[in-house]
């Protein structure tokens, strides 16, 4: 990765923005991100055994007084519903990066149905989401996530299109 | 089998600054009864998260004893945030399960810690080796007394008489207690 690739840029403003923890369920098109998180000794880095255990560690941390990001994949979104309920009643603010799954140039069905209501699932649980389709517009989005939720005390989704990301390499 | 109201009035009497996170249902009511706190955090939803909400605290504030108080229903339903806390063991971190083995929110159904699964052995599966069983009020009394000296992450399953005590209801407005807890803890 070169240090002027659209993930450095979105991990310079992740700690810009103040970000000490990163809580991640592992994803290809977060790689990148995680790796810089690990090999930084500023940053706690969690992986998590379901995207669901991000939402209480992320209110937790905010409780004292310590900024996170999260890290899932879109499937993941689905595994957060009920947990959710606790940014919105007591409106901890929230930052949530999505690789998207499900949609361009998608090799496997079972990650349509998911994919396809990530952004409404999102919404209809109290999120706000913007949705990025170029490389470009990344760290801006991201950075506008992080001042928007730790402003306005709400959660804000970020979702990185699959085009984006690049078609997954099923056969080496 | 121990009374669940003394358990929590044993381990929070010598709690000094120590916050707590409580689990919903009745480890709430327990925690507003015998120790209310403005260094409390009530949960009464976000069933499975106590823990980890115990956890991201504990990440955040390393030098405070964060204790997350729960129940047997409540932990099982975040059974998999035990890895990833025994995979990261903050020193400052102590979880306490009050186990009647049963869901006593929703009519005393019996709860898998009757059926002959052992949350304890998980919780050392998981790497937390100061995980332990407490039945008697002997070995409660013996766990009490270093309960918060802090230096491993630690695991207590304590026993628990299935009945329900009075309901102390605290704050269930979340925003409050999350402007209240933290301003406690000396957060702007």
């Amino acid at each position: 990765m070169s240090d002027t690739s659209w993930q450095q840029a979105v991990y310079d403003v992740i700690k810009s923005g103040g970000i000490n923890l990163v809580g991640y369920v592992p994803d290809a098109g977060h790689a990148a991100l995680i790796n810089s998180a690990k090999v930084d000794n500023t940053m706690h880095d969690v992986v998590m055994t379901t995207e669901e255990e991000g939402i209480p560690l992320c209110a937790g941390a905010w409780l004292g007084g310590m900024r996170s990001l999260l890290l899932m994949q879109s499937s993941g979104v689905g595994n957060c519903v009920n947990m959710l309920s606790l940014q919105r009643t007591a409106r901890f603010p929230m930052v949530i990066l999505v690789t998207m799954r499900g949609e361009y140039a998608e090799f496997n069905p079972w990650q349509i149905p998911m994919g396809s209501t990530t952004q409404e699932v999102l919404e209809i649980c109290g999120f706000k989401v913007e949705r990025v389709e170029f490389e470009a517009d990344a760290a801006e989005t991201v950075q506008a996530a992080i001042d928007f939720a730790f402003n306005s005390n709400v959660g804000v989704a970020v979702l990185l299109s699959q085009k984006m990301l690049g078609r997954k390499k099923w056969v080496e | 089998m121990l009374d669940r109201r003394v358990v929590v009035t044993e381990l929070l009497k010598n709690r000094g600054n120590a916050a707590v996170i409580s689990g919903l249902g009745s480890p709430t009511y327990d925690v507003a009864a015998v120790s209310p706190s403005n260094r409390n955090y009530y949960l009464w939803g976000a069933m499975g998260g106590a823990a980890m909400m115990g956890f991201g605290l504990a990440l955040s504030m390393p030098d405070l004893h964060v204790i997350v108080i729960t129940g047997d229903g409540e932990a099982l339903m975040g059974m998999g945030s035990l890895a990833t806390i025994g995979a990261n063991k903050p020193r400052n971190l102590s979880i306490v399960i009050l186990d009647n083995e049963h869901y006593g929110e929703t009519g005393m159904q019996q709860s898998h810690l009757g059926m002959g699964i052992d949350l304890c052995a998980v919780a050392r599966a998981c790497g937390i080796t100061q995980a332990c069983t407490v039945t008697t009020g002997e070995e409660l009394q013996s766990v009490a007394g270093n309960f918060h000296e802090m230096g491993a992450t630690k695991f207590l399953q304590v026993k628990v008489n299935p009945d329900a005590p009075p309901r102390v209801m605290p704050t269930r407005d979340g925003v409050e207690n999350k402007i209240t807890f933290r301003k406690a803890l000396g957060i702007d």
